[in-house]
């Protein structure tokens, strides 16, 4: 019994000294939220104590660089809100419709096959996707508009809309997949066995209970198209845009905060740091938006106790 | 019963809007068909897209015109070639002159019947798109054109070069090395970390306040917009730490932090799929926790493990808002050779190349998403295949 004994002496040192390396493993993760929040939150205070933070969210005038400029956010979250309502509106039926078959009318053999292509589209870089947008989108719907004799612009909020909605499709579509196959069957079979039709049954039956999930899921590619940065930067404009035309250039919250970083300026200027009041708005209204799609999810977990997702 | 299914009228289950019902059912169907045809053809149409615009960047076009190496040409290398062609040929590959010598000595004091690169212009006439060039000098290469003296080669700068103010002289290789560096930092911080996280939540935490906080914060951490870490670099990393801006060490940290929640997550999954028998006999045994954990749990979980890493690895390389904040943007013509220097990456470089006016950056940023695609595509495949091959059905 001796070896065993002499092995085990320092066990009780070296055991402490390990979970303590794990804890502080754990710590970074914490240390990395707070440091993107206070980072963000002092330099947006350092902003706010120049400049009126009721105008920043009440003003319509954004007008960085000049001697007397003006820091008014009204425009630039109309812009955001216009860009990303279009995006919604593409990705939100396509990815719904998209799941809906996945998980409902194609066989396992196809399911195989198609769920991995849409994982290719969940997987090419944002910044490919703004190339796209800006070389080959953009002019097809300037010459499409030009045909019917309607001004368009180049940097459209429609086109960055457009391959944002698209980009949005997969975030959408697998986290819906994966809440209506975890519908239980046997509504299904009660639903078809009382003589419902296989629309009937999906549309008012498996539907309505996964809605928790796919709310959730909606509001996840919401906080994505709020966040996304390099599509509206390579395909819509810089200036603040106060309009209902999205034909029209626009420009977003991501937009700006990239303007007002790449450059020269000086770090403490008011045009440098109205980045981080931005980047406080964003970092807001996304924390938000995500902490109610995580407690959807949960109650939707928690009601068919699923642990996959 | 033979005309039961036949009558409608003498059916009494028979619901007369049960045609309609059929329709809707039938519309729903078809709309759901038509959402995935949509997803697919988009992704086909893109791709495809893509090669159309890139493949022609992996040729270039080369004229055969006789080059004299003298001392005066190589202190003046415009005079190395016939007027001309002066109009012509490239800039780059002019300058480059002395460079060829040094390297071949022999050269000095003879003329060359050599393949030189055209420059982007011409290079663009030839490959059939937008072009600048005056009416002589087209004459002149519709003239070459037809002795056969002008073709187009392979295009080795693509892949030797760093970027450049000269379309036809400019590659991807120091945005290559770029990347490498930069995901190197990434994966020394992130994987560790991140599976040790992993490890304690999974098997060492007791399930109390600060466990859930962490818990929380992971998932809130996942879904913070990319930029915002951008914010953090630079405030953080560059402002207070003072580390040197546009390097790989601040790039590789910060794309570290995004790719935690990544690893975290996956690799919980799979130290959760490891059966509790596992550890129990290691207990049964005599055997520490930690003993237990390190050599019996990780080794299981590690296939899985890897998965999440090489996702997370994928997505880490084709991030490109937090590293044009922290200025992983600027113009790099030599590949970094510390983690210290100036860098740029892959993604930051299409962006760069982008925004360029030149036609023949076009193809050239097409012929970047094409290499980073492919690069993607197999990492996700590898993780996939590992995933398969080490699956354990316990």
């Amino acid at each position: 019994m001796k070896p065993f004994a002499l092995k085990n002496r320092h066990h009780g040192l070296k055991e402490q000294i390990i979970h303590f390396c794990l804890i502080s493993a754990a710590t970074v993760s914490i240390l990395t939220t707070f440091g993107v929040l206070f980072s963000i939150l002092f330099e947006a205070i350092e902003f706010f104590q120049m400049r009126s933070f009721w105008y920043f969210i009440t003003g319509t005038e954004w007008s960085p660089g000049v001697d007397d400029s003006k820091f008014g956010a009204v425009p630039i979250f109309a812009g955001t809100f216009m860009i990303t309502l279009i995006a919604m509106a593409v990705a939100v039926p396509i990815g719904l419709g998209s799941a809906i078959f996945l998980s409902e009318y194609a066989s396992d053999f196809l399911r195989d096959k198609l769920k991995p292509l849409l994982e290719i589209l969940a997987g090419i870089p944002t910044v490919v996707y703004g190339f796209f947008a800006a070389i080959t989108v953009a002019p097809a719907i300037v010459n499409f508009f030009d045909s019917l004799g309607i001004h368009a612009s180049f940097n459209s909020a429609l086109a960055s809309g457009i391959v944002m909605g698209i980009m949005i499709i997969p975030v959408i579509s697998s986290l819906s997949d994966d809440v209506i196959r975890a519908v239980p069957d046997s509504q299904r079979k009660a639903s078809l066995a009382l003589g419902m039709t296989q629309g009937e049954t999906i549309s008012s039956i498996v539907l309505p209970s996964a809605l928790p999930g796919i709310i959730s899921a909606i509001i996840l590619g919401l906080s994505k198209a709020l966040g996304e940065t390099m599509i509206v930067v390579m395909a819509a404009g810089l200036r603040p845009n106060l309009s209902w035309n999205p034909l029209e250039d626009m420009t977003t919250v991501t937009v700006r905060i990239v303007d007002a970083l790449v450059g020269d300026n000086e770090f403490n200027s008011p045009d440098t740091l109205s980045a981080f009041a931005l980047g406080l708005v964003l970092f807001v209204v996304t924390l938000i938006l995500n902490i109610i799609s995580i407690s959807l999810i949960r109650k939707f977990k928690e009601k068919y106790k699923v642990n996959t997702l | 019963m033979s005309n039961y299914s036949g009558s409608q009228a003498s059916n009494p289950f028979y619901d007369p809007s049960l045609n309609k019902r059929h329709f809707k059912a039938k519309a729903f169907k078809s709309f759901s068909i038509a959402a995935i045809i949509f997803s697919i053809s988009f992704l086909i149409f893109f791709l495809g897209d893509m090669v159309y615009k890139g493949l022609p960047a992996f040729q270039q076009s080369y004229i055969q015109i006789e080059v004299t190496y003298t001392e005066k040409t190589i202190a003046f290398t415009r005079k190395a070639i016939d007027r001309k062609y002066r109009k012509v040929v490239s800039r780059a590959w002019l300058r480059d002159i002395p460079k060829r010598v040094k390297a071949n000595p022999e050269l000095l004091g003879t003329t060359q019947m050599t393949w030189v690169l055209l420059n982007h212009q011409v290079d663009q006439y030839l490959k059939g798109h937008y072009y600048k060039v005056k009416a002589k000098d087209l004459k002149l290469i519709q003239a070459m054109q037809e002795q056969g003296k002008i073709e187009l080669h392979f295009n080795k700068i693509f892949f030797t070069h760093g970027d450049s103010k000269i379309p036809e002289n400019s590659g991807f290789k120091s945005a290559v090395v770029g990347s490498i560096l930069t995901l190197l930092v990434t994966m020394v911080v992130a994987f560790p970390l991140g599976v040790m996280t992993a490890v304690y939540l999974e098997e060492f935490a007791e399930d109390n306040r600060w466990t859930q906080l962490v818990e929380v914060n992971i998932n809130n951490l996942a879904a913070i917009p990319s930029i915002l870490f951008g914010l953090l670099g630079l405030a953080v990393f560059i402002a207070l730490f003072g580390m040197p801006r546009s390097s790989p060490l601040v790039g590789g940290l910060t794309l570290a932090l995004m790719t935690l929640p990544i690893i975290i997550v996956s690799a919980r999954a799979a130290l959760r799929s490891v059966p509790d028998s596992i550890r129990q006999a290691g207990y049964g045994l005599g055997l520490t926790k930690v003993q237990v954990v390190q050599d019996h749990v990780l080794p299981l979980a590690f296939p899985g493990i890897m998965t999440g890493s090489i996702i997370g690895l994928s997505q880490a390389m084709g991030e490109t808002a937090p590293l044009i904040i922290i200025g992983m943007i600027a113009f790099i013509p030599d590949a970094p050779s510390s983690i210290f220097e100036s860098a740029t990456v892959m993604p930051a470089q299409l962006f760069t190349w982008a925004g360029m006016p030149e036609r023949a950056y076009v193809e050239r940023t097409a012929a970047g998403i094409m290499l980073l695609i492919s690069v993607l595509i197999s990492l996700n495949t590898l993780a996939i295949y590992l995933r398969k091959r080490f699956e354990v059905k316990w």
